[in-house]
C-alpha cells in the first residue's frame, strides 16, 4: 500500500485488509516528515501482519514510485511466504467488496495475473501528447514543477531525432499502474538476472508506474487478465476522478473489488465499505458500465461541451463553437412577402414554432407577438440589438427540442447575417427580391419608394454574399423572386422536407400568394427612373400599359 | 476592530469575506448557510451600520469584525477593504467573497461541502472558480414581500430569467462580462450597456500579490480571470443566487440614493427607486421557479465541468 497523505484513512484501510486475512506492506513517500511516519508506524504495533518498507521519494510521473512498489514487494515476498497473489493498492484506495470475496475470486484463478496491459499504439489515455515517445525520449526535468524545461527538451529531442534504444526482448506495454500480481510472475520480474538493465532504462522512462510491470510482466506472466481490479477513472488531464458520498449507489452497484480514489472526508463510503456490516455483493464480475459512462461524460463536456451553449464557463472563440446553435432552425426571406398568410400556414403545417421578423427594427416579433419569450428572453429591439448573436443563440438553446422558424429580410437587423449564414444548424431559404412586392402595393411617393428599394437591395444583396461566401455553413437555398414565382409548389417542397412536414407527404394546402399583376411594371419604372433592380430575377414585364382607354373591339371569328 | 478572532484560523481554513451595511435582517441566514457549506471563519467589514447588525455578528464565535465609518464609494466599492483583508488573513487560503444576499451555489453541493470543491480544485490546479450572479425574484411585487429575521430568501425570491444573458469578452482583463436578466430586462431595456455586470469570480486560492479590480468581477492577475473555456468545452464553475429583490431593497435604495456611495452615481439605485416607485413586478410568465443546482446546470447556467 502507498501511502502519502490521509494516514487515518490509510491506518483504516489497512486495518481493514488485515481483519480480511490479509498481510499489508506499507511504503510511505519519504517527502512525509519522519516524525510523522514513526508516529503512523507505531499505530500498528499491533498487528504483526503490517510492516513498512524502505522509504523513497514519490512524484508524480517518476521512477519514485516504481521503486517504492518494487520494495514493498520484495518484502512481502519474503517475510509472507504463504502469499500468493500480491494487490498494488494506495491508501486512498478502498475494498468495496468482502475481502473474503476477493480471495475468493482470487483462489479460483490461482495462476492469473490481472494487470491492465497494452502496447502504445492501442492506448487512448496519453497525457501531454507522450505515448511511444515515453520510451525512446529523456525525461530529466520534472513534469510537474518545469514543465516548460520539460517540453522543451521534448521538443529538442524530436527535432535532433534522437531516440533512446529499448532493451532486447521487451516490448513496451501500458496500463493502469494498480496491478495484482501471483508470487510467480512478481518474483520473476524482481528476480531478473536483466533486472539492473530494465531498471536502468525504465529509470529515464515518462510516467514508468504505468509500463514498468506492465512491460515486464508480458514476459513471464502464464496468463494475464488485462485489466486492473481497481476501479479507477481519470480526467482529461491525468488526474484520477475522486469519489464522495454521493456516488454510494454507484460504487455499490459496479461489484468492483477496490475503487480509487476517495475523498479522505467521504465519511459515509468508509463508513460503509470498511464498516463490519459491508454487505456481500451479488455479482461475480466487477461491472463498472455505469461509472465508466459517468466519468466518460463528465470528461467530454469538459474537452467538448454542449454545443450552442454559451456561458459563464464556456464561451468559445470563433469557429471554436462545435455548433454555432445548439439545434436547426428554418430562416424564411422573402416569403411572407410573397404569400398573404404565410406564418399561420407554415406553423400549421409543420408544428413548427414560427416566428415572424425577430429582427425587425422597432420591436422582436416573437410568436403571437409575445413580450417575452422562453427563458424570459424579452421583445425590446435594443436589448436585442445589443448583442444579436447571444440573442439568436439564446433562443435556440432555450427552445432545444423544439424546432424554431423566423422570417428576415433586408428591412431587419443585420447583426446576424454572418452568424446565420456561418451556422450549419440554419436552414435559409431566400426568395431574393421579394422585399420589392409592399413595395409594389405600398401607396406611398414612388421617389421614397425608389430611395428604399435601392438601400434594400443593397442590404440584401451584401447578406446574399455572406451566404454565397465559402464560410457559409447552413442550408442554404435562394431563388429570385421571378424563379420562384415559376414553380412555387416545388420550391415550397423542397423547403418544408427538411423542415419535416408532420403529416402529409405532399402539399394539400398552399398558402395564397400575393396578386404581382403589375409587378413587372413596377419594376420597369424603378428602371426607368434610373434604379436596377436585379436581386427578382428576370421578372415577365407586362405590355405598358396605353394611356388612353381602347375601345372594346368586337371578337371576330375566323372562318 | 469591532471583534477579532482571527487567532482562531487554521491552516486550510476556508474564509469568507464580506463588506455590508444595515443588513442585520439578512444575518442569521447568511451565517447559517455558509457554515452549513463548510466555511471555517468570516471576516467582515461593516461599514457603519446602525442596525444592531454588527453586535449581532461581533457575539458570533466564527466571526472576525471590522467596522468603518469612510466612504463606500472612495474605498472603491469596499474593494479596497476587502483587498486589505485578504492579503493579510487571506494569503494560502480559499477564500470566497460574497454580499449578504448572495448564496453561492456550486455543482454537487447538496451532497459535497465546499472542502470537497476546493480539495478537487487543488488536485486540479485551479485557483479560481466562477460564479455568475443570478438575480433572483419573487412573483409579485416585490414591496409586498415580507421577508423575516432569519427566513431563507429563497423562499420568497425563488424565480429567475433561464436564458436571456450577453456575454462579451474584455480584451484588456481577459473576464467575460455578462449582463442581462431581469434587471437589463426591467431597468435597463433602453439603455442596455449600463445594466449591471453579472460575471463574478468569487472563490479564489487567495495570494497576496492578487487583488480584485472591481467589485468580484475581475481579478489581478488576469490569468485569474480565464474561469472560462475557448475550445468548446466546459469548466466547472457555480452560481451565486441574487436575492436583493425583497421588500428590504425599497428601504435600501431610497437610503443608498441620498448617500450617493455606489457605483456611477447610484445609475442601478436610481433605476430601483424609479422602477419600484411604479411598483415593478420582474415575474413574467416565461420566469423560471428555482429548485437546485441541477436545474441550473440543465438549464445552461452553470456546469460541472469534469468533475463527476
Amino acid at each position: 500500500m502507498l501511502v502519502h497523505t490521509a494516514l487515518d484513512r490509510a491506518e483504516q484501510v489497512a486495518r481493514h485488509w488485515v481483519a480480511g486475512g490479509c498481510p499489508v506492506v506499507i511504503h510511505v513517500d519519504r517527502k512525509v516528515p519522519r516524525a510523522i511516519h514513526d508516529a503512523f508506524a507505531a499505530r500498528f504495533a499491533d498487528l504483526p501482519d503490517v510492516c513498512f518498507s524502505p522509504r523513497h521519494a514519490c512524484e508524480w510521473g517518476t521512477w519514485g514510485i516504481v521503486a517504492a512498489s518494487q520494495a514493498a514487494a520484495e518484502m512481502m515476498l519474503a517475510r509472507f511466504p504463504t502469499v500468493r497473489h500480491v494487490y498494488l493498492s494506495s491508501g486512498s484506495c478502498m475494498p468495496l467488496r468482502p475481502v473474503a470475496e476477493l480471495r475468493r475470486y482470487l483462489d479460483a484463478r490461482p495462476t492469473t495475473d490481472f494487470i491492465e496491459s497494452a502496447t502504445t499504439a492501442d492506448v487512448p489515455w496519453t497525457v501531454g501528447g507522450l505515448s511511444e515517445e515515453r520510451f525512446t525520449l529523456r525525461f530529466p526535468f520534472s513534469w510537474k514543477r518545469h514543465r516548460k524545461l520539460f517540453d522543451r527538451y521534448v521538443d529538442l529531442q524530436r527535432k535532433v531525432g534522437f531516440r533512446r534504444r529499448i532493451p532486447p526482448g521487451i516490448v513496451p506495454h501500458m496500463g493502469s499502474q494498480w496491478w495484482c500480481l501471483t508470487r510467480r510472475t512478481l518474483s520473476a520480474i524482481l528476480q531478473d538476472p536483466d533486472r539492473k538493465v530494465y531498471d536502468r532504462y525504465f529509470r529515464k522512462v515518462w510516467i514508468p508506474d504505468e509500463s514498468y510491470f506492465q512491460t515486464l510482466s508480458r514476459l513471464y506472466a502464464q496468463s494475464i487478465e488485462s485489466r486492473s481490479l481497481t476501479l479507477s477513472k481519470f480526467d482529461f488531464q491525468g488526474k484520477p476522478h475522486i469519489f464522495y458520498d454521493d456516488h454510494l449507489q454507484l460504487l455499490r452497484r459496479s461489484d468492483c473489488f477496490v475503487a480509487r480514489k476517495i475523498w479522505p472526508q467521504a465519511d459515509l463510503l468508509y463508513k460503509t465499505f470498511l464498516g463490519d456490516d459491508a454487505a456481500a455483493m451479488k455479482g461475480t464480475e466487477p461491472n463498472p458500465g455505469k461509472i465508466d459512462r459517468i466519468f466518460a461524460k463528465a470528461v467530454e463536456r469538459r474537452t467538448r461541451g454542449r454545443p450552442g451553449l454559451y456561458m459563464q464557463s464556456r464561451f468559445p472563440r470563433d469557429n471554436w463553437e462545435n455548433g454555432v446553435t445548439s439545434s436547426p432552425y428554418s430562416v424564411f426571406e422573402g416569403f411572407t412577402e410573397l404569400f398573404e398568410d404565410f406564418e399561420p400556414w407554415l406553423a400549421r403545417i409543420t408544428g413548427a414554432r414560427v416566428h415572424g421578423h425577430l429582427f425587425a427594427p422597432h420591436q422582436v416579433e416573437f410568436e403571437g407577438r409575445q413580450s417575452t419569450f422562453n427563458g424570459a428572453l424579452s421583445d425590446n429591439a435594443l436589448l436585442r440589438d445589443y448583442n444579436g448573436r447571444a440573442f439568436l443563440t439564446n433562443l435556440i438553446w432555450n427552445t432545444r427540442g423544439e424546432r424554431q422558424c423566423f422570417q428576415f429580410g433586408p428591412g431587419d437587423s443585420q447583426f446576424i447575417s454572418w452568424d446565420i449564414a456561418r451556422d450549419a444548424n440554419a436552414q435559409i431559404s431566400v426568395i431574393s427580391g421579394a422585399w420589392a412586392i409592399p413595395l409594389f402595393q405600398s401607396n406611398r411617393n414612388f421617389a421614397d419608394l425608389r430611395t428604399e428599394a435601392a438601400m434594400l437591395q443593397k442590404i440584401e444583396s451584401e447578406h446574399l454574399s455572406a451566404l454565397r461566401s465559402p464560410w457559409a455553413k447552413g442550408r442554404i437555398r435562394i431563388w429570385t423572386l421571378a424563379e420562384f414565382v415559376e414553380s412555387p409548389m416545388e420550391a415550397l417542397q423542397q423547403v418544408l422536407d427538411e423542415v419535416g412536414i408532420q403529416e402529409q407527404r405532399r402539399l394539400s394546402e398552399v398558402p395564397r400568394m400575393v396578386d404581382l399583376t403589375g409587378f413587372g411594371q413596377f419594376l420597369q419604372n424603378l428602371k426607368n427612373q434610373g434604379m436596377h433592380p436585379y436581386l427578382m430575377g428576370d421578372f415577365p414585364v407586362d405590355p405598358a400599359p396605353d394611356n388612353a382607354q381602347k375601345p372594346a373591339r368586337k371578337p371576330y371569328l375566323v372562318r | 476592530m469591532v471583534a477579532d478572532r482571527t487567532g482562531q484560523i487554521g491552516r486550510n481554513d476556508i474564509l469568507l469575506f464580506c463588506t455590508l451595511r444595515n443588513e442585520d435582517v439578512r444575518l442569521p441566514y447568511f451565517l447559517q448557510y455558509y457554515r452549513q457549506l463548510g466555511v471555517n471563519h468570516f471576516l467582515v467589514v461593516d461599514n457603519d451600520s446602525t442596525d444592531g447588525g454588527r453586535e449581532y455578528l461581533a457575539q458570533q464565535p466564527d466571526v472576525s469584525v471590522w467596522t468603518t465609518a469612510h466612504s463606500y464609494q472612495k474605498s472603491r466599492f469596499g474593494v479596497d477593504w476587502l483587498n486589505w483583508l485578504q492579503s493579510r488573513y487571506g494569503h494560502d487560503h480559499w477564500t470566497l467573497v460574497v454580499d449578504p444576499d448572495e448564496f453561492f451555489v456550486y455543482p454537487f453541493c447538496d451532497t459535497r461541502p465546499i472542502r470537497a470543491l476546493t480539495d478537487w480544485l487543488d488536485a486540479s490546479s485551479i485557483r479560481s472558480f466562477g460564479a455568475m450572479l443570478l438575480d433572483m425574484y419573487p412573483k409579485g411585487r416585490i414591496e409586498e414581500t415580507r421577508y423575516a429575521r432569519a427566513q431563507d430568501p429563497l423562499e420568497i425570491a425563488s424565480w429567475f430569467d433561464a436564458g436571456n444573458y450577453a456575454i462579451t469578452r474584455n480584451a484588456r482583463f481577459l473576464n467575460l462580462w455578462i449582463q442581462g436578466g431581469p434587471r437589463a430586462r426591467a431597468f435597463f431595456a433602453d439603455k442596455p450597456k449600463q445594466a449591471p455586470a453579472l460575471n463574478k469570480i468569487p472563490l479564489v486560492r487567495w495570494d497576496r500579490k492578487y487583488a480584485y479590480v472591481s467589485s468580484t468581477h475581475m481579478l489581478l492577475p488576469r490569468g485569474l480571470n480565464l474561469v472560462y473555456d475557448e475550445w468548446g468545452g466546459e469548466k466547472a464553475s457555480g452560481v451565486l443566487l441574487h436575492t436583493k429583490f425583497l421588500n428590504t431593497l425599497t428601504l435600501k435604495a431610497q437610503e443608498e440614493l441620498e448617500r450617493r456611495q455606489h457605483y456611477a452615481d447610484s445609475k442601478e439605485y436610481k433605476a430601483y427607486a424609479a422602477g419600484l416607485a411604479g411598483n415593478t413586478n420582474l415575474w413574467c410568465k416565461w420566469s423560471e421557479k428555482y429548485i437546485n443546482w441541477r436545474q441550473l446546470e440543465i438549464l445552461g447556467l452553470m456546469s460541472k465541468g469534469n468533475w463527476a
